[in-house]
């Protein structure tokens, strides 16, 4: 092959995000990559190495816990934190209800998911966190699709979709006034295949959860989720063996499980390549309502 | 693994959708994403869910893109969506711009990352204001490739007349800009037709498909080789007891090629040094060239800060503080003769004063308007600055990255312009 001046498609996407990140952390004060242990954050940590090394993360971690989680993810996550060397704040959903300041759900399937956004918006304050880096991507969700690699927050941390900055070239506009913060997101061109295909690239360990083992889960209206204490049985209910994996990491009370027999990394790329269904089907957050990604971001959520 | 290798060969285009309110932009998308079998089975029930309880006679595909609730509400497109499909020779990331007058600042974000750009007019209306406005932004911003797709060809019976009048009227307008490639296809993003797969209805069109001609137009480098541009991003000092005197200057480059030994000159000190390592998380690398992220580190130290630039002394960039520009203006507040705003180009950040306003564009005519210079939402004019320090800068023509630039309200901090430097 003769060599040209040619980066691979992933070095390109790299290349990006890492560039991100720098901007963030020259043009802010108080950055926080928020951390949940899944696929893309471990992805968003490994990159916010590479973009300061040899310095460690110039930022810590923030995991906005709804004590939901599935164990496999809060285990690694300590793992993660420990080898990397980085600083994590965890702040706890729990905690936001004790204080008043949210309110559980009410119903056999109370989801954590819509208070986070109260757990989060409480910790950018403490800590007075000015940009806080997300994992999320455009092209998991519609409403994702639309938002900017710098994402304006006003001072109550909403997002106007309607009237964003406009965002031209690779020059981003992270000026502010006091109270206002920005969510800057550097995996915004990357897909599900990407990450999967990066992950192998790099050789990135994930949770155990993302490989297919045995599990007992229950299907509700299609949606498989995995036994738990925070599930309660509905009436004509039960739960059943299976081989299944997950494809995405979130609550274990409204995150589906797929049938998949994918044990390794090189299994999975070929499922998700051939995948029908998006990743945020198995999502029972997301199936609440066509907009209901776009109503919790507008409150200021991931 | 097979598929990771394949994916790595693919290359990468990006493109912009654009056109007028209702032209079908969104529905060209869908049908794209449909036929290419993107569209994944949960949106596609998802869509036709909505599509029945609005009570419509076949799926709207443009749902797809239409992703927030006012779009839908009002079945127009308000902002940039953007959307990622493969096919085994290309990835190709696709940004849906609104065509509605009202958010040309949004079609301009979408355009300015963009290497093609398909036009859609609809038959029965031909080219219209909204065509040429999206054209001239397009060739203004260096897009090399523009598609004119006419669209809506089952409503004029596939009348091969008709696409030949609209192809002869685009032609005229485009003779004035500088593009370098137009194709032209007849389509029914409806229907699908010449979209994935060839129309049975327009047997006369002897051309390729819209997905052939997106996975096979040449794409010659965007990015220049040849002048060596890195503006520094940020200052590496770990202050580790590992890499206690390391001192690295973060950044992209932005232009040419860099390689260790390499001698060098930063602006604005013009001290000149030698490179003496590229460095990067996974290891030194040999030679940086774009759009690599890299910290470079120098043999001498020198001061050297966010917004400085590293170069080769025998090939320098401009530099000045008076700059003649084209600006796309994107707010409803007008463009002020006199007054400051703040500049962001590269990584360097200053102030600057509008000195002058030369001309403003009639998009239609593409004629100069120097009796009216009051420059509002959505106008393109050619302005001077006067900034405060000097800028490093090339032609944008020449490398978009370090030629252009956005003007910044220094009270509301709101993005106010984009800036081609000429």
């Amino acid at each position: 092959m003769s060599y040209s001046y040619k980066l691979s498609y992933l070095k390109q996407l790299e290349a990006e995000s890492i560039y991100i990140m720098r901007e963030a952390v020259a043009q802010f004060e108080k950055p926080v990559l928020l951390f949940s242990g899944g696929k893309d954050s471990i992805v968003m940590a490994h990159l916010a190495r590479k973009a300061f090394w040899p310095a460690k993360l110039p930022f810590p971690m923030l995991h906005v816990d709804t004590g939901h989680n599935f164990p496999e993810t809060i285990e690694f996550r300590d793992y993660l934190v420990n080898k990397i060397g980085a600083r994590l704040i965890v702040r706890t959903v729990q905690d936001s209800i004790d204080q008043g300041l949210a309110e559980e759900e009410k119903g056999p399937n109370p989801s954590r998911n819509g208070l986070q956004t109260v757990t989060l918006l409480s910790a950018i304050e403490e800590f007075k966190f000015d940009v806080a880096f997300g994992g999320a991507r455009r092209d998991e969700e519609k409403a994702r699709a639309k938002e900017r690699f710098f994402s304006h927050r006003d001072e109550f941390s909403q997002w106007d979709p309607k009237n964003q900055r406009p965002e031209l070239w690779h020059l981003y506009n992270g000026r502010k006034n006091p109270g206002e913060h920005f969510r800057v997101f550097p995996l915004s061109n990357w897909t599900e295949l990407d990450i999967w295909q990066y992950i192998a690239e790099e050789e990135l360990e994930l949770p155990s959860i993302y490989f297919s083992h045995q599990r007992e889960i229950v299907n509700r209206q299609g949606v498989l989720l995995a036994k738990s204490e925070f599930i309660t049985l509905l009436k004509g209910e039960q739960y059943e063996e299976k081989t299944i994996r997950f494809r995405t990491v979130g609550d274990m009370s409204c995150t589906g499980a797929v049938e998949s027999p994918a044990s390794n990394l090189e299994d999975i790329i070929a499922e998700v390549a051939a995948a029908r269904v998006t990743e945020r089907a198995a999502r029972a957050d997301d199936q609440r309502s066509e907009a209901a990604m776009e109503d919790r971001k507008k409150q200021g959520y991931f | 693994m097979e598929i990771k290798e394949q994916k790595r060969e693919a290359d990468l285009l990006r493109f912009i959708t654009c056109g007028s309110v209702d032209d079908g932009k969104s529905t060209l998308i869908g049908r794209l994403l449909y036929d290419t079998k993107t569209i994944f089975e949960d949106q596609l029930q998802n869509i036709e869910r909505t599509s029945q309880q609005r009570g419509e006679e076949y799926v709207n595909l443009a749902l797809l893109t239409d992703g927030l609730r006012a779009e839908r509400e009002q079945g127009i497109t308000i902002d940039v969506a953007y959307r990622y499909f493969a096919t085994p020779t290309r990835k190709f990331i696709m940004a849906d711009t609104p065509g509605h007058i009202q958010y040309t600042r949004n079609m301009v974000t979408g355009a300015s990352t963009a290497n093609l750009a398909i036009v859609l007019v609809d038959a029965r209306k031909g080219v219209i204001e909204q065509t040429c406005r999206h054209t001239f932004i397009a060739s203004l911003l260096k897009i090399d490739h523009i598609i004119l797709c006419v669209n809506k060809m089952d409503l004029v019976g596939f009348s091969e007349e008709v696409f030949n009048k609209i192809k002869a009227d685009f032609e005229t307008f485009i003779s004035r800009l500088d593009i370098a490639d137009v194709s032209y296809i007849p389509v029914s993003a409806l229907q699908g037709d010449n979209i994935v797969n060839r129309s049975e209805s327009m047997p006369w069109y002897e051309g390729p498909t819209l997905l052939y001609t997106l996975e096979n137009v040449h794409l010659g480098s965007d990015l220049n080789l040849v002048d060596a541009r890195f503006p520094v991003q940020y200052v590496s000092r770990p202050q580790t007891t590992e890499y206690h005197d390391f001192r690295g200057y973060a950044g992209r480059v932005e232009g040419g090629v860099f390689k260790p030994g390499d001698e060098v000159m930063v602006l604005p000190s013009g001290f000149t040094s030698k490179i003496s390592a590229i460095e990067t998380f996974d290891g030194p690398v040999a030679e940086a060239f774009p759009p690599m992220s890299v910290t470079i580190t120098l043999n001498d130290e020198i001061d050297i800060s966010r917004g400085d630039m590293i170069v080769k002394p025998n090939n320098q960039p401009q530099t000045s503080q008076d700059i003649e520009l084209m600006i796309c203006w994107m707010h409803e507040k007008p463009l002020v003769k006199g007054k400051k705003y703040i500049i962001r180009h590269t990584t360097r950040e200053a102030k600057c004063l509008v000195k002058d306003i030369r001309y403003k564009m009639n998009i239609n005519t593409l004629h100069k308007i120097e009796d009216d210079l009051n420059i509002g939402l959505n106008d393109i004019a050619r302005i001077v600055i006067r900034s405060t320090v000097p800028l490093f800068f090339d032609d944008y023509r020449r490398n978009a990255a370090t030629g252009s630039l956005i003007l910044i309200d220094e009270f509301t901090n709101e993005t106010l312009a984009a800036g081609i430097i000429l």
